[in-house]
């Protein structure tokens, strides 16, 4: 990557995510190419690809679920083909469907992330609370997750997925399915997080949103394309929108299926 | 533990919260128990019998002959004293014997009445009393022809008693069939469905990434459905006792063992299903057309294995509930112990083992 890369991401230059020549094969069929990067502590970094591109399969190999067939990934300083745990313990996740348990109360839910995640009943009540208090959702504590409306139950599965207080969290997705005014709004809460020092990994179909992050990687069969900030992956292949942009990457990039998902 | 203590009780939250799942668990075994009690009747081939016969003479012989070749009976082995009787009818061997008492052709030339006595496994009603009718029929023809043959006014009476259900309660049969169904249906069909479930809202994706083992994951979802299966087992065996007398004649810990042995074997069944299935839609129909069909059509709860092709028969040995229905009714009916049983004891705790390896096998490779 370029030198300049490590002034971007609030100036720090410590690695929360570490990969070299990291590589995954389904049989004959390469979906992460030998790929190699850095995720800085406290930074917003966007994961932009294509349906099939490699981005759900590279966040498995990261979050420990997958094992990679070559290469080495460490996060937050684990190994995660060593330690997989540990990287478990590390990280938070939130999925597209924000793995929420509807058929429980806000409160139950809460308690059970945290007990899975082995927070202390003390910690985990105070946690509990103030993340009801920073919500504003004190009214809604008892009601079912059922209940409540789309863009609540996001920002409830994004508090629940930062309350073991991970370093690094994975979104995938997050804002598939939501509403202009909502999804602005969730990434106000997302920038928000990263400000108190969580580093955020974030996979995402809409281009404007790539604006919000500090890099973008763009992904395309398996290789990463591009990666830089918005800005000077812009200005790098002189074009003027994120949309453009990603056209003329994936395209220059010889895939001629992939179309960008939505 | 304490975060597998977490998933638990957040699982059991799930179950007491579904009021509908609630009814099923609960309901539906009281249901069952007091249909089934009353219903089906069936046909029999090829049962296994013994023939006692003490006097030994030309016209017991022809009986014999005609018992032996008609395509109900077959002749499992010879004994020399009632006494062997019982027994073997306790291991299972046997499941109809013939007594032919001391100088019967002598009897019948003088013109009484001579009784042919003859004993059942009354553990199936229905077969019993099947079994009994398909012998007076071939003594009735008997007479006739003798009666041409010999000249004589003799007659032939057949006297029936059962063995372990005296009064022929169609019941005795089906507590233990509806026990095998119920705990199958809740253990496997509820965890494949609850497991499926979770897949599909993507719960289970928040889990994988947990730290929680995948093994503490699969067993926090099985416990609570060990609980509710066992309870449900307890109140079918009650209210067979209380509505319909089923005895319990065996051990109630012996009893209670199998029973448990059969809960995991059924919930390994469901985790097997589960790793097979992605939506609860298809975990629903897996297990319906998969499990409960065959288990209530082929484990001899409603028709009588030996009443099936043979191909079926085979078939039928697959089925965990068949083996499970044995034991059921040698505990609680012929008051077997564990010496009696073993050998379907074995062949469950097998099964177990074979769905629990393939099940962990597929779920590795799901998470690969």
């Amino acid at each position: 990557m370029n030198e300049q890369d490590k002034n971007i991401g609030g100036g720090n230059t410590e690695h929360v995510v570490e990969v070299r020549d990291l590589t995954k094969r389904f049989g004959t069929f390469t979906a992460v190419n030998s790929i190699s990067f850095e995720v800085y502590k406290g930074e917003v970094f966007g994961l932009l690809g294509a349906n099939g591109a490699g981005k759900t399969t590279l966040i498995r190999m990261l979050s420990g679920l997958l094992r990679p067939t070559e290469g080495v990934a460490r996060v937050a300083g684990y190994d995660v083909v060593h330690h997989p745990e540990r990287v478990k313990f590390s990280i938070g996740y939130m999925s597209q469907k924000f793995s929420l348990y509807e058929d429980l109360t806000v409160a139950e839910n809460i308690r059970f992330f945290g007990g899975i995640y082995g927070m202390k009943k003390k910690d985990l009540a105070k946690a509990g609370e103030a993340m009801i208090h920073k919500l504003g959702m004190e009214e809604v504590e008892d009601r079912l997750i059922a209940t409540l409306p789309l863009g609540w139950k996001q920002r409830i599965a994004f508090s629940i997925a930062i309350l073991h207080r991970p370093g690094l969290v994975f979104l995938d997705e997050p804002t598939s399915g939501v509403d202009p005014v909502t999804r602005r709004q969730f990434w106000e809460m997302i920038l928000e997080t990263a400000r108190e020092g969580f580093t955020i990994i974030v996979t995402t179909h809409y281009m404007d949103e790539a604006e919000y992050c500090d890099r973008i990687a763009i992904m395309s069969r398996g290789d990463i394309a591009g990666l830089d900030s918005p800005e000077n992956l812009q200005s790098q292949f002189s074009v003027s929108s994120m949309e453009d942009l990603f056209w003329k990457i994936t395209r220059e990039h010889k895939t001629t299926d992939a179309i960008p998902g939505l | 533990m304490k975060r597998f203590l977490a998933f638990t009780i957040k699982e059991f939250r799930h179950i007491l919260r579904d009021t509908r799942t609630l009814l099923i668990l609960f309901g539906i075994p009281v249901a069952e128990i007091i249909i089934f009690g009353y219903v089906v009747t069936n046909e029999i081939r090829h049962v296994p019998v013994v023939i006692l016969d003490k006097s030994r003479d030309v016209t017991t012989q022809k009986i014999t002959d005609r018992i032996l070749a008609s395509p109900w009976f077959l002749e499992e082995t010879t004994i020399q004293s009632e006494q062997e009787i019982h027994d073997l009818f306790k291991k299972g061997n046997v499941r109809l014997a013939v007594i032919f008492g001391q100088d019967f052709e002598k009897n019948l030339m003088r013109g009484g009445k001579v009784p042919i006595q003859v004993i059942a496994d009354g553990s199936d009603p229905n077969a019993a009393r099947l079994m009994v009718g398909y012998l007076s029929a071939i003594a009735i023809q008997a007479q006739k022809d003798l009666n041409k043959e010999k000249e004589t006014t003799g007659r032939l009476l057949i006297k029936s008693r059962m063995e372990f259900n005296p009064e022929l309660k169609g019941a005795f049969m089906f507590v233990p069939g509806t026990i095998a169904m119920i705990l199958m249906l809740i253990s496997a069909m509820m965890t494949s469905i609850s497991i499926a479930r979770e897949k599909e809202t993507g719960t289970m994706e928040a889990m994988l990434v947990s730290p929680l083992h995948p093994l503490q994951i699969i067993l926090g979802k099985v416990v609570p459905y060990v609980a509710i299966a066992f309870v449900d087992a307890v109140i079918i065996m009650a209210l067979g006792g209380v509505i319909f007398g089923v005895p319990l004649k065996g051990s109630l810990l012996l009893l209670m063992g199998e029973v448990i042995l059969f809960i995991f074997l059924s919930l390994s069944l469901g985790i097997m299903l589960s790793t097979m299935s992605s939506t609860q839609m298809e975990a629903m129909f897996l297990s319906l057309f998969v499990l409960l069909l065959p288990t209530v059509l082929l484990s001899g709860f409603i028709y009588p294995i030996e009443d099936m092709p043979v191909a079926l028969q085979w078939f039928s040995a697959l089925m965990p509930a068949r083996w499970f229905i044995v034991i059921l009714k040698s505990i609680m009916l012929k008051g077997a112990g564990f010496l009696f049983v073993w050998k379907e004891t074995l062949i469950l705790a097998g099964m177990t083992l074979l769905f629990l390896l393939v099940s962990i096998k597929k779920f590795t490779i799901r998470l690969e």
